[in-house]
């Protein structure tokens, strides 16, 4: 079999498998946001933190509790870090430093999983379980959560209620990604990956060589890495490892994880706003970047014009033997168009137009199909700037879903669309502007400054990969990245709830032949541009600095 | 409409067929744009430029601090781009206020109209009038010092000083100041044709007046604050639309602001000049420039159709409305019934019947007894005989009592009489003299009645036989020409229509159905109104009416867009946020349409001004970059001539692109009704794709001519 065509049957075996799950997936999930009833074990644990599982929140104080619950997170994944040396399990590593220590912590919270340390040479186990690994379930659901508020605006009427968050937050962890990464840690087991409670472990290489590896209870890990599109990897090397990716196979199932959920939400999505034409639009506009950008992607990276390229057959730098260009390629499109960020192979070392494109993906805000959660509420926000522009030109004054987009709307969706953009460029023209902390980077010209420009958009966009390269284990880029992937995760989530607080507030507006279709082919391509041109303006400057100087010399 | 039994009586008359033919393209639109407009309103563009009146438009605020950024570093450093750049950029907010000012313009001149007619008024105000008293002590007061509840006498010849309510008396009135119609109006005291506007002036006897507004707040003065743009206010979408541009603009302005390390790390740091200029081409600058004018244009195009909008919100609802409450009368039928048909019996021939009711008809001078004859002559060929014509002919006129016309016809010896009438009068009739009215007459008369129509029997006896009944005229309530379009076409744009009429349920269904309509509401009253427009809102519908009577006013006032009719009440018009001055209730589906346009126009020239962009990176970015990075060269697609010639035309193009949509602005971008997809499929492909395209093609032009420019090559 041809490299080409065992790429294309992956991606299809991939596609297939996904429009699988797309609507039992889907529909269980709108369930769980949607069924009155209550698991026993999830009325004790309301019971423990004494919350009332039947009443619903007004939009503020669903988001105090969103904000709180995280603060607590981060303050106590902070101390966790910083008193390791005297928990069990440690493997002797020291305290985590206090920049550190506040960078993954946020990293973790906020679903980025950007990672400035080596996991298998600073973190012990019970970090890594405790701490860590309970943050991969919960910053998941909380994006989840924040989703089902959303939807709630649009299908609710006449209400300032948009949901219990501790509920969602709950029954997504228990009734979702628990079990399903019960099941897809055992797969990843069987299919190699590790499982245990070692300490470090010498092996002997092919070459001759020997190291020392630590264990460590890896697979249980992956699975929900790649579920919540979280990305933090149990060893520096990520998914690139053959401890937590073993073969193709896992590498296969491990992009199937991480597209997961987010393809599936629009399916929530139309189920709940009774509607499921809604959402196959959507999930139309989230697939049609997905595969572009897949197609362009392996297109660049299998013809790569350069001496080493030519005689390995393809840009081959940075990729593992076991996977090469097709399946690398897959892993890097999914992973930065998901908010996930782990990696099976090195961006930096990507083409110009390769690793530019995996910029251009987080740009995107992380839409297509995005995190879990963060992902469809940030395509619904650009569906509201579309349907506002376009519903316009029907002449009407625009409406969603029956949903008018009045000054409040679009004030929120405006801030939406404001506050990733500003974090970015701010964080990127301020390293530029320290000589000091710009020369962490690894290359020099236009390949550095995408470097930086990647770090940026990584960390506000909690994508949470890395160019590699450049050198962010400084209390300046430990600082100044955690404060990106805390505006970056926050202040949208303040927009998205008062967005569906004042939606849920309106009396819906029945849709008649002068209402703009939002189910049709045509707004599909009328998203997908706004989405295109939105982006592409914002960070054309950047780009043309950064990628694109350097691929069209 | 007053009441079902007054309808008829009270309705205005149709002014004018039902508007223009349907399917006429372009039927919504406003006057062209006299170049020497231009010229006039370029003072008030250039006091516009007050800092504290640019701050409330923000993108053109930004353009406006660019401009003293670019002034201030072409002096310090001049250079024949700095100031070409400074200069064009000025230009830009220039043209902006421009636009504002020519569509502001417009409502100033008719304005000055109508303050020409609001002279020094003395008035004639009465200290104490009863009802009926003749003489009342009189006193000369200023206009200005009358109050609510003042009375005032007004003869032949004199100015009613303020609105107010007849309350003796009846009058002909002029009130052309106002409607621009010159026809006199009749205005009387009770009833629905009370009201008197001041200013108005008085052609014939004399009236007693109650006035009803304070001095300044009249309809006069509320009108030319309306069309001058003085209490204007930005409508909810144009602020929703605004936050989204200002948004945009501080995206990009962090995109620029932070785009100088990036560069300075690049080895191409970039002057003061040239980032401006990024910042002003990139920021929706088309929009931002047009989006007041749009506004006080669409109000205006309503002006124009003599209609008053008391507030943009109104219009902009219009553009929303879901289901229209029409009134039957006026609207959709010419409100009179008319012959339609003739329906023979027994042996009789078509022709036959035709010609005895259009004899029996020639002395029946209601409008339904002229219709007989106009159908008799359009349809049969029968020339319509003057009553001399007929020698021995004694005619018998229709009075309410006998309820039938007709003639006695003296030929040879006998006498022929034919009767045309009522069917229960003329069967009477026929009965009275040796007749039979058999079950053939009854079943046509029935299905008639059945149909909505109202049956008139013609009759006739000769001396020596018994009278026999030869047909029926079928009277129905004829439809107007191309209503049925419209209704279509409005149901294509998602809008429900609804009648409404006093006749019962049979006549109205009729009706209803043949004019198109999706609903009616036969045997109405106020109250049903009302409780139509609360349940069409309870289901989240805008409904919009039209009224005239005082008991309209409380569901004018309900309604989202309620449409007062000039002739109507005070109340009427008090409570409605629209008056139109022709009292044309056809004229709801224009305002409508002109609601649709205003908002369409709105978001075609976002899209254009979005689109734009890309052009102008392509024409920005590699003059910027192309020293240090020479591949971005690749990405000089127009292959402009120079990094200095490059930026100036983009900064021409944003600048004159401004002008060149003024007129699109002021008209309103084209509308047909259609539905909602094929709507936004072809604005999509003209500002959409012709935004992409146009300026690639505007900024290459305009390079090729710049380029000769020393100084920017």
């Amino acid at each position: 079999m041809s490299p080409t065509l065992a790429g294309v049957l992956q991606a299809s075996v991939l596609v297939g498998a996904l429009a699988a799950a797309y609507r039992p997936l889907g529909d269980y999930i709108a369930h769980l946001f949607t069924s009155p009833r209550h698991l026993r074990a999830e009325r004790g644990l309301y019971r423990l933190v004494g919350v009332d599982g039947d009443a619903d929140q007004r939009w503020p104080a669903y988001l105090r509790s969103v904000l709180a619950f995280s603060a607590v997170s981060v303050v106590f994944l902070y101390f966790f870090q910083r008193l390791q040396s005297h928990l069990l399990l440690s493997l002797g590593f020291p305290a985590v430093k206090p920049d550190m220590a506040f960078n993954t912590a946020v990293s973790f919270v906020t679903n980025t999983n950007w990672q400035s340390y080596s996991g298998e040479s600073t973190m012990g186990h019970l970090v890594q379980m405790a701490g860590l690994a309970v943050q991969n379930f919960v910053s998941a659901a909380v994006g989840i959560a924040i989703v089902a508020a959303l939807i709630r605006g649009f299908t609710r009427s006449r209400t300032d209620r948009v949901g219990n968050f501790w509920v969602d937050l709950t029954r997504v962890t228990v009734r979702l990604l628990l079990p399903l990464s019960v099941v897809f840690a055992l797969v990843l087991v069987a299919s190699g990956a590790i499982q245990n409670f070692h300490g470090l472990t010498d092996v002997h290489t092919l070459v001759g060589g020997s190291q020392s590896i630590t264990g460590g209870p890896v697979a249980s890990q992956e699975a929900i890495k790649e579920l919540g599109t979280n990305g933090g990897g149990f060893y520096n090397a990520n998914s690139a490892h053959p401890f937590e990716n073993p073969n193709p196979f896992s590498n296969w199932l491990e992009i199937f994880l991480l597209l997961l959920i987010p393809f599936a939400l629009p399916r929530t999505f139309g189920r709940m706003v009774g509607d499921n034409r809604q959402g196959y639009a959507i999930v139309s506009v989230m697939a049609l970047f997905w595969v572009a950008s897949v197609s362009l992607i392996t297109l660049f990276e299998a013809q790569h014009h350069g001496v080493a390229a030519q005689a390995a057959g393809a840009a081959m730098e940075g990729k593992e033997q076991r996977f090469g260009i097709a399946a690398s390629s897959l892993f890097a499109a999914s992973t930065t168009l998901t908010s996930t960020g782990a990696v099976n192979s090195f961006h930096d070392s990507y083409t110009p137009f390769g690793g530019g494109l995996t910029i251009f993906n987080m740009m995107l805000g992380e839409i297509a199909p995005g995190g879990v959660g963060s992902g469809l509420y940030g395509m619904l926000i650009l569906a509201v700037v579309a349907v506002f522009v376009a519903g316009l030109m029907v002449g009407r004054t625009p409406e969603y879903l029956g949903k008018k987009l009045g000054a409040r709307e679009m004030k929120f969706a405006s801030l939406y669309i404001l506050t990733t953009p500003a974090v970015v460029l701010v964080g990127t023209g301020v390293a530029m502007t320290l000589p000091g902390e710009r020369a962490n980077m690894l290359n020099t010209g236009p390949h550095g400054f995408s470097e930086v420009l990647y770090a940026f958009t990584s960390a506000a966009n909690n994508n949470g990969s890395a160019f590699a390269g450049i050198t962010v284990n400084t209390p300046w880029w430990n600082t100044a990245l955690g404060l990106a992937m805390l505006f970056g995760r926050f202040l949208p989530m303040i927009f998205v709830l008062a967005l569906a607080g004042s939606l849920a507030k309106q009396q819906p507006v029945p849709a008649t032949e002068g209402t703009l279709p939002t189910h049709k082919p045509l707004f599909v391509g009328l998203l997908s541009g706004v989405v295109l041109i939105v982006v592409g303006l914002t960070y054309f400057p950047a780009l043309a600095l950064g990628p694109l100087a350097e691929g069209l010399n | 409409m007053s009441s079902p039994s007054s309808l008829l009586e009270s309705a205005p008359q149709p002014a004018g067929p039902a508007g223009p033919e349907p399917g006429s393209a372009h039927r919504v639109s406003g006057g062209l744009l006299d170049p020497r407009q231009l010229v006039a309103s370029l003072p008030g563009a250039i006091r516009k430029l007050d800092p504290r009146v640019m701050v409330k438009n923000p993108v053109m605020f930004v353009v406006e601090v660019g401009s003293v950024l670019t002034t201030v570093s072409a002096v310090k450093d001049p250079s024949v781009f700095a100031w070409a750049i400074t200069a064009w950029l000025w230009l830009t907010v220039v043209f902006a206020n421009l636009a504002e000012a020519v569509a502001e313009g417009r409502g100033k001149a008719q304005a000055e109209t109508l303050r020409r007619t609001k002279t020094d008024t003395m008035a004639r105000r009465l200290a104490d009038w009863r009802p009926g008293q003749a003489s009342a002590q009189e006193e000369q007061v200023p206009a200005t010092a009358l109050r609510l509840g003042d009375l005032v006498v007004v003869e032949a010849g004199q100015i009613i000083p303020g609105d107010g309510d007849v309350v003796e008396g009846v009058a002909s009135v002029d009130e052309s100041a106002i409607t621009g119609e010159s026809a006199p109006v009749i205005r009387e005291s009770g009833g629905d044709r009370s009201a008197v506007t001041g200013g108005t002036r008085v052609l014939s006897d004399r009236i007693v007046v109650k006035i009803t507004s304070e001095p300044g707040k009249t309809f006069i003065d509320r009108m030319i604050a309306l069309v001058e743009g003085a209490a204007r206010q930005k409508t909810p979408n144009e602020i929703a639309l605004n936050i989204l541009l200002a948004s945009l603009t501080v995206v990009f302005l962090l995109a620029v602001v932070t785009l100088q390390p990036m560069a300075s790390y690049a080895g191409a740091p970039q002057t003061l000049v040239v980032l401006v200029a990024l910042v002003v081409a990139l920021i929706p600058t088309t929009i931002g420039a047009l989006l007041s004018a749009i506004g006080i244009a669409g109000m205006d195009r309503l002006v124009q159709r003599n209609v008053l909008a008391m507030s943009g919100r109104a219009v902009e609802a219009a553009g929303d409305v879901n289901t229209l409450l029409l009134d039957k009368t006026g609207t959709i039928t010419f409100g009179n019934r008319q012959a339609a048909e003739f329906l023979p019996t027994g042996e009789v021939t078509v022709a036959a019947l035709a010609d005895a009711a259009q004899l029996s008809s020639l002395a029946d001078e209601t409008p339904e007894g002229r219709s007989v004859v106009v159908l008799a002559k359009e349809k049969y060929g029968l020339r319509a005989r003057s009553q001399g014509e007929l020698a021995h002919a004694d005619w018998i006129e229709f009075t309410a009592q006998t309820r039938m016309s007709g003639v006695d016809l003296h030929e040879g010896g006998g006498v022929h009489r034919i009767r045309k009438g009522a069917a229960a009068a003329v069967a009477a009739w026929v009965r009275d003299n040796g007749g039979e009215t058999g079950g053939e007459l009854g079943a046509a008369v029935d299905r008639i009645s059945n149909l909505g129509g109202t049956p008139l029997v013609v009759a006739e006896h000769r001396d020596g036989s018994a009278a026999r009944v030869l047909g029926v005229i079928h009277l129905k309530d004829v439809v107007k020409h191309g209503i049925r379009e419209r209704f279509e076409e409005l149901r294509r744009m998602g809008i429900r229509t609804v009648m409404i009429t006093g006749d019962n349920p049979l006549t109205a269904k009729a009706i209803a159905e043949e004019a198109g309509v999706d609903d009616f509401l036969a045997e109405a009253t106020p109250e049903d109104k009302m409780a139509l427009i609360r349940k069409e809102q309870a289901d989240g519908k805008l409904v919009a009416m039209t009224g005239d009577g005082t008991n309209d006013a409380p569901a004018l006032a309900q309604a989202d867009v309620g449409v007062a009719m000039n002739t109507g009440t005070m109340a009427a018009k008090e409570a409605g946020n629209m008056v139109d001055l022709d009292s044309n209730p056809t004229k709801l589906i224009e305002i409508v349409e002109i609601g649709k346009q205003l908002l369409i126009t709105r978001g075609a020239l976002t899209t254009f001004s979005i689109a734009n962009d890309v052009a102008k990176y392509f024409a920005i970015i590699p003059a910027m970059f192309a020293a240090v990075y020479p591949g971005l060269d690749k990405l000089n697609i127009m292959r402009l001539h120079s990094p200095e010639s490059a930026i100036t035309s983009a900064i021409v193009f944003n600048a004159l692109i401004i002008v060149g949509l003024i007129p699109l602005a002021l008209r309103g971008v084209r509308y047909r009704p259609s539905s909602a997809s094929a709507l936004l499929r072809r604005n999509l492909w003209v500002y959409g794709l012709g935004g992409l395209i146009l300026p690639f093609a505007g900024i290459k032009l305009i390079d090729l001519v710049v380029q000769f420019i020393p100084g920017l090559h």
